[in-house]
């Protein structure tokens, strides 16, 4: 892709493992690559831990009544379920980690622009995980509230929500640093030629998102700090004895929680529009369009977090209004299935694990967004809200689409971030496993929901037992699925055999430096003259 | 991993320095402190909205409480924020003409008067505390919803506020040690020039916190 073919005899063998040693070089390391790694080890941790809960959890809804475990622990769970997965694992994963470790490589840059920042984004995740997590075993017990700490509730209960809401408070910190790094590293450390058209897609989905994560983290940030103040000094904004009114607090969680839901699906919707082209050998159709169609989303998105609330008593203008926008944010995720689509007509497809795990992304998440919309219009909603259907309806975009999307790009880079390739052969047994044991997890809440079954609810009439034990037994084939994924993944790291610098034959910039990558990624920046998918262009200098 | 980067250790034979390049990217770390600038508005953004969420509901209750604050009390600290704002942009200018003496002594004229705003934000809540209005205090709970959310309002955004400009004197120390290292000087004050960014920034918030809780009744 580059002018520097010559430099492919003389290229520094020394990586950016080998360059130096001991802990501290890692904890304060400023090599983008380094920090990438970094989050990816809490990010696994806490994924692992989230898996967990939601197994005791599912294991407990397997038949009516109490099964494992009581009520209040069963709120903890959900509630510890729902934080863990959402601010530690789905928003930081691609983007702190991929974003991360990639970004600067695909745009032809040593680092990203603020690498000290970078590193103090890492320590407040850190703190703030580490809040999170002592919030659990300290206090009057874990918080029950759900993760949306809906007031008044939160201000009442007498677990641990302060503690939580900090936490969560400094991991929004983290992720507005993060936000501000990755959006001027776009703008200022393009290499040359490197225009805004011959940005890898990848690059753009990052940069819409950071874009969000800039304009809506400091919305949870004050309302965190709301909940905190209100909590030590009943200053009243939002406890309706004093006059404050919940539903304000709704608007104002929603404001940041909704976008979002765009922070988790965005940078995979990336890792799909590099993924796809690479394994249909097919330059990526309608570029421009899904470059902006992210953009789009990143903005309309910000607009719809009212149909959270279409039974919070709002006024019908704005529950129209927000119904309205919704569909309308609908479109351009649309535009991004069809071009993926339209990119796999007639090309060349090469059946690789990143592929499959795009595959199973483009299916569900169009399930997911499908959903999304019937309970985004108004009679329905009143239905479904509230019911199974929303979490399985939500779990098929962030479970089924960033959360493959996230294993497409694990899939897909691993052999570049280690050096050593994982087993193929495992890895499609994987993903045909989860993919079997995800859909009937989820689609049977999204059944459950609509024949009415209420979420967060302890305890079922008997009527639901059969779908409530379907999912239950999906949940373990999907476990199974996992297990094996990251069985192979942990294998491949020790035993795996040492991977080639292009084993895709991918043509963005990180394929044309070696695996791993060196310290400063490239000997010289290379001047860009192509697009990221122009794969005549590699042929041709093969 | 771990193991990667040991076997990978062994076969090395020479440890290179670890070196960052020192880039000096003036535009980026423009963009970078407006960004920042970006979110910060947000954060106050949410309880704009909340404040005019509040207003709207109960306007009487805002107007009656409102009056009860001190506008002299307000438009001096109004008039010593915006002095400092001016004299921290004349500091950036005279680094900039290499002048190091004159911008260290108005950099400590802007620490000086974001203080002084701070005390006096302190006498003022010094006298609402000791009448007994602070959240959840048996007066105040005494009045009616829309006068009680308006001083927890009132607290919360100045308090807010006020740790900004408690930040931003620190910042503002900082710079003062850097140019006395000459670590910031005419050739380099990007650093400063960011922090003055910072410093407008609280000063147009109480631009805006100053009206709304001092004049509109």
């Amino acid at each position: 892709m580059t002018s520097t073919g010559e430099a492919e005899n003389i290229r520094p063998r020394i990586n950016f493992y080998e360059e130096r040693r001991g802990i501290l070089s890692w904890i304060l390391t400023l090599d983008h690559k380094r920090i990438g790694l970094l989050y990816l080890i809490f990010v696994i941790a806490f994924f692992f831990s989230g898996v967990v809960l939601g197994f005791f959890m599912r294991l407990e809804m397997i038949a009516p009544g109490g099964t494992i475990m009581g009520p209040q622990t069963y709120n903890a769970l959900f509630t510890l379920h729902g934080i863990i997965m959402i601010f530690l694992v789905v928003i930081p994963a691609i983007v702190t980690v991929f974003g991360n470790f990639f970004l600067p490589i695909q745009i032809g840059a040593r680092d990203v622009a603020f690498p000290r920042i970078n590193l103090l984004s890492w320590w407040l995740f850190v703190t703030g995980a580490a809040i999170v997590t002592l919030s659990v075993f300290t206090g009057e017990g874990p918080p029950d509230t759900g993760w949306t700490f809906y007031a008044p509730y939160s201000l009442r209960t007498s677990v641990n929500v302060p503690m939580a809401v900090f936490g969560v408070f400094i991991l929004g910190m983290s992720s507005i640093l993060t936000g501000i790094n990755l959006v001027t590293t776009t703008h200022r450390l393009r290499a040359p030629g490197m225009t805004w058209k011959r940005l890898p897609l990848f690059v753009w989905a990052i940069y819409s998102t950071s874009w969000v994560q800039i304009l809506a983290t400091p919305v949870i940030g004050i309302t965190m700090v709301l909940i905190f103040l209100e909590r030590f000094f009943g200053v009243g904004v939002f406890d309706p004895t004093k006059g404050g009114d919940p539903v304000l607090y709704q608007h104002m969680f929603w404001i940041y929680s909704h976008p979002a839901t765009y922070i988790m699906i965005l940078p995979a919707m990336g890792i799909v529009s590099d993924v796809v082209p690479v394994f249909a050998r097919k330059k990526i159709f309608g570029y421009t369009a899904i470059a902006l169609s992210g953009m789009a989303i990143a903005a309309v998105g910000s607009l719809v977090w009212g149909h959270h609330m279409f039974v919070s008593g709002q006024s019908d203008f704005a529950d129209i209004l927000f119904s309205l926008l919704t569909f309308l944010v609908a479109v351009p995720s649309a535009i991004k299935v069809f071009n993926w689509v339209a990119t796999l007509h007639k090309g060349s497809i090469v059946i690789e694990p990143p592929l499959l795990f795009c595959l199973a992304f483009i299916f569900l998440f169009s399930i997911g967004g499908l959903t999304g919309l019937i309970q985004g219009a108004l009679a329905p909603n009143m239905h479904l809200h509230d019911t199974y259907w929303i979490p399985g309806h939500f779990h098929y975009i962030i479970f089924g689409g960033m959360g493959f999307g996230l294993f497409a790009a694990f899939h897909y880079w691993f052999p570049k971030m280690f050096g050593r390739m994982y087993s193929r052969k495992v890895a499609k047994w994987a993903w045909l496993i989860m993919f079997i044991g995800f859909n009937i997890f989820y689609f049977s809440m999204l059944l459950l929901g609509w024949e009415g079954m209420p979420r967060r609810y302890y305890d079922y009439l008997p009527q639901f037992r059969s779908l409530h034990l379907t999912a239950t037994y999906g949940s373990w084939i999907l476990i199974v699925g996992l297990i094996l994924m990251f069985g192979n993944f942990f294998r491949g790291l020790f035993r795996g055999e040492k991977a080639e610098d292009n084993p895709w034959n991918g043509v963005s910039l990180e394929w044309q430096i070696p695996s791993p990558p060196p310290t400063e990624n490239f000997e010289q920046i290379p001047v860009i003259q192509h697009g990221p998918y122009d794969f005549k262009e590699l042929t041709r200098n093969e | 991993m771990a193991l990667t980067i040991l076997r990978n250790s062994q076969e090395m034979s020479e440890t290179k320095e670890f070196v960052f390049e020192e880039t000096k990217d003036y535009t980026g770390a423009k963009l970078g402190m407006w960004l920042f600038i970006l979110s910060e508005l947000l954060l106050f953004g949410g309880m704009f909205i909340l404040y005019s969420a509040y207003r709207y509901k109960s306007p009487a209750d805002f107007h009656h409480a409102s009056k009860e604050l001190d506008v002299i009390l307000g438009t001096i600290n109004t008039i010593i924020l915006l002095t400092s704002s001016l004299s921290v942009a004349v500091c950036i200018s005279a680094i900039q003409k290499g002048q190091r003496k004159l911008s260290m002594y108005l950099l400590m004229v802007t620490m000086v008067l974001g203080l002084l705003f701070l005390v006096n934000k302190g006498f003022e809540w010094g006298t609402k505390i000791e009448h007994g209005i602070y959240p959840n205090s048996p007066v105040l709970l005494a009045r009616t919803k829309g006068e009680i959310l308006f001083f927890g309002l009132y607290y919360v955004m100045t308090g807010l506020h006020g740790l900004h400009v408690l930040v931003g004197v620190c910042v503002l120390f900082v710079m003062l040690i850097l140019i006395a290292k000459d670590k910031i000087n005419r050739m380099h004050f990007t650093p400063l020039e960011n922090s003055g960014l910072y410093w407008h920034l609280v000063d147009i918030i109480w631009i805006f916190l100053y009206p709304l809780f001092y004049l509109i009744t």
